[in-house]
């Protein structure tokens, strides 16, 4: 895209702002002219995907903070794949990717390179989805953090491993229908646990910077890219990114999601500093969670004829309890 | 100069001597003392400009070396044994993706039953990861030989992997020499990548390849295994020219020109062979042996060349296929196609069991008198092996072998099943 060229970005919405009505310096950095392109136009993701949404956001931003001195790691899963179909690739930065579980260690080795030849002007970041990070890489990302390494570790969360034809992960929401937790029987989707709170997680091993956002809100994300660019050492961003494929929602309902999630209070946008809670996104309209719930087929055993109110109620106690919990 | 010291410790100091700029490791026995050795010589101020990064496993020991290496840097790595299966995903990845990382492994049994003793099946369990494997016959050849492994690595773009005989080399004290800082230097240049991740020039590794080119991506892995069997003798000889020795290359004979009979083996159980064979020469027995340097490529043509004149051959291998027998032997059958001559396998030294000169002599007497069978286990307790197989046939419960065998030797109390 050339730099001249005006990039028309409306972002519409309850309550959201338009970056037309903004004054240029206080726009997203998607709405510049100058953005980056780190995840270029003309890869394969669904309609609709909110990793690639979240990607280009955060690696925007990133790639923005860090003056275009940015190198990438990246987990197996959706991301690598629809981005590099041979011999294609979307990146417009050095990027790699190793194996599934390996993508917080490959930026420790990233970073450790940078160290030894005295490059500290080039920064890290490692991403991956739900399974890559909080599953599959999580013994990695722990040693990471553990280290203090110089990485921000992005996690595009969308709640199942969606690459492989949609199985639960350790971040799938209790009842939730995956493709190995089939509301058949009498189990109604997946099970109530406690769950893998992988951003508490992050926080409990003390580093300097613990964030979550969700791809409804560019602004808020962005700024916290900025935050962590800002930071040292371990860093860790919980992105929340709808799948319309594996989640059985409308395509133009990614935003809508993203939004409702926060509304509801199932999903607490806060941030982090040294291990303490530093900021919350207040909830603007408070959402009972059916309405997030019911655009989404992965919950559709709950509600009819053959619903499970019991179950929904369960829910909504979750996000009632997030919403003490984290004062939202 | 040469100085009384172990194995691990001149291995740590030549490793240091080569300057590697990220060094990355996760505690296994025997690989300990080197990894320790090179902590103490970074935290001491001898390599300026490294990074050592202390993991939480051996998987992120060889991810960690991954991101290094594609970002430029020269990394090395040391494991063993389970420690090596634990990286192999990583394992097969360094070498897809052509990173010349060097690692060292202490050569160590795979359990169960859990052991940390000394052989071949952790390594050759790897053998086809696209790693170049090299295996040091002695201490010195054992340092030598990762002088030489940054440079084959770095020439090719390909990941190295030096195998030594854990215990046996890494924890025995020997008069080594190893080579000064600044011969190094001459000797090995910086690391300049073929590749790396750059800002400056952004590039996409480790895209996601279809049928459409994948196979041709395997051969092109393939045909640089195969330029290493020319990089490898080169590096040798290079190293010959500067330090004065010979080390390394792909395959060495011993008293092999007129020997009917060759003893093929890797690693450092060839000491006891070349003397079981010197006694044997004593005696007026035509037998020889050959030394493989380099396993992985594996030299075919060097192996046929040695071989062709024997009437014999026993392959010793300290590392067991379950379910069809030897690894280096169907190698080494490989490189005889066409070639009559008799082939013997032996097993031996399997979970560390001493491999001595007196089993040795009768090992190579019933080979040279073809009264071996085409697969023997040297100094195997059949007595044992017998019992554990008929109390197994009586309808017992299987259990673990381990534990059963160990209740008969009374090593363990309890009920036997």
């Amino acid at each position: 895209m050339s730099a001249g060229q005006r990039i028309r970005y409306y972002q519409v919405g309850t309550n959201a702002v338009g970056n037309r009505l903004l004054d240029p310096e206080e726009r997203t950095v998607q709405a510049r002219t100058d953005r980056s392109n780190a995840i270029t136009s003309g890869h394969r993701a669904c309609r609709g995907c909110g990793e690639a949404l979240g990607a280009r956001y955060v690696l925007d931003a990133a790639m923005r903070a860090s003056e275009g001195k940015l190198v990438a790691a990246n987990a197996t899963g959706c991301l690598e794949v629809f981005s590099t179909p041979f011999p294609e690739s979307s990146w417009q930065l050095p990027w790699i990717h190793s194996v599934f579980g390996n993508a917080p260690a490959v930026a420790s080795g990233i970073a450790a390179a940078q160290r030894a030849k005295g490059r500290e002007d080039v920064r890290v970041i490692g991403q991956g989805g739900d399974g890559g990070t909080v599953d599959i890489g999580f013994g990695c990302l722990s040693g990471m953090f553990e280290r203090n390494d110089d990485v921000l570790y992005v996690c595009y969360d969308n709640e199942a491993y969606m690459n492989t034809g949609v199985q639960r992960s350790g971040a799938t929401p209790p009842a939730a229908r995956t493709a190995n937790t089939k509301p058949i029987g009498d189990h109604p989707g997946n099970q109530f646990g406690q769950g893998k709170d992988v951003p508490r997680i992050a926080m409990a091993h003390g580093i300097p910077y613990v964030a979550t956002g969700t791809v409804a809100e560019p602004h808020d994300l962005e700024r916290k890219v900025e935050t962590a660019m800002g930071m040292r050492g371990a860093r860790y961003l919980h992105v929340f990114v709808p799948c319309p494929l594996g989640w059985g929602s409308a395509s133009q309902d990614t935003i809508k999601l993203a939004r409702l999630v926060k509304e509801t209070g199932l999903f607490p946008v806060f941030e982090a500093v040294d291990g303490e809670v530093t900021e919350v996104s207040k909830i603007r309209r408070r959402t009972p969670v059916e309405e997030y719930l019911k655009p989404q087929r992965r919950y559709a055993h709950l509600f009819g004829e053959h619903g499970h109110p019991e179950i929904v109620e369960r829910l909504q106690a979750m996000a009632d309890r997030n919403i003490e919990e984290y004062g939202l | 100069m040469l100085r009384q010291m172990e194995g691990s410790a001149a291995v740590a100091e030549a490793v240091v001597a080569c300057r590697p700029e990220v060094v990355c490791a996760y505690p296994i026995s025997p690989q300990t003392h080197i990894v320790e050795g090179i902590s103490d010589l970074v935290r001491a101020g001898e390599l300026e400009r490294c990074e050592y990064v202390t993991v939480e496993s051996e998987f992120a020991a060889m991810s960690v070396c991954i991101g290094a290496s594609a970002a430029g840097a020269r990394a090395y790595t040391a494991t063993a044994s389970q420690g090596l299966l634990f990286m192999a995903e990583a394992l097969y990845n360094a070498a897809g993706l052509g990173l010349p990382i060097v690692m060292t492994l202490a050569n160590r049994a795979i359990g169960p039953p859990i052991n940390i003793w000394n052989d071949h099946s952790d390594s050759m369990s790897q053998r086809d990861s696209g790693w170049i494997q090299l295996y040091a016959e002695t201490n010195q050849e054992a340092v030598d030989l990762h002088v030489q492994a940054f440079k084959i690595a770095e020439r090719l773009s390909l990941p190295v992997m030096v195998c030594m005989d854990g215990f046996v080399l890494t924890h025995a004290f020997e008069q080594i020499d190893v080579p000064e800082r600044a011969a190094v230097d001459a000797f090995l240049p910086p690391f300049e990548p073929a590749q790396a991740l750059d800002p400056a020039d952004p590039m996409t590794i480790g895209a996601m390849v279809g049928p459409e080119a994948f196979a041709e991506v395997k051969y092109l892995a393939h045909a640089k295994q195969m330029q290493a069997l020319d990089t490898i003798p080169e590096v040798a000889a290079e190293f010959e020219a500067a330090f004065g020795r010979p080390s390394g290359g792909l395959a060495r004979g011993y008293r092999i020109e007129d020997a009917e009979t060759v003893v093929v083996a890797l690693g450092s159980v060839l000491g006891t062979i070349e003397d079981t064979i010197d006694a044997m020469r004593e005696d007026g027995v035509a037998i020889g042996a050959l030394a493989l340097k380099s396993f992985r490529p594996f030299p075919l043509e060097e192996v046929r060349a040695a071989l062709q004149g024997a009437k014999r051959v026993l392959v010793l291998e300290k590392a067991l296929a379950v379910g069809v027998g030897g690894i280096v032997a169907a190698n080494v059958r490989m490189a005889l196609s066409g070639l009559s001559l008799h082939g013997y396998t032996a097993i031996a030294g399997l979970g560390g069991r001493p491999i001595t000169g007196p089993s040795l002599r009768g090992l190579f007497d019933d080979a040279v008198a073809d009264r071996l069978e085409p697969l023997t286990f040297l100094d195997m307790d059949w007595e044992r092996v017998e019992a554990e197989l008929k109390r197994l046939a009586a309808g017992g419960r299987s259990g673990a072998h381990a534990e059963n065998i160990l209740r008969e030797v009374g090593v363990v109390a309890g009920r036997s099943h």
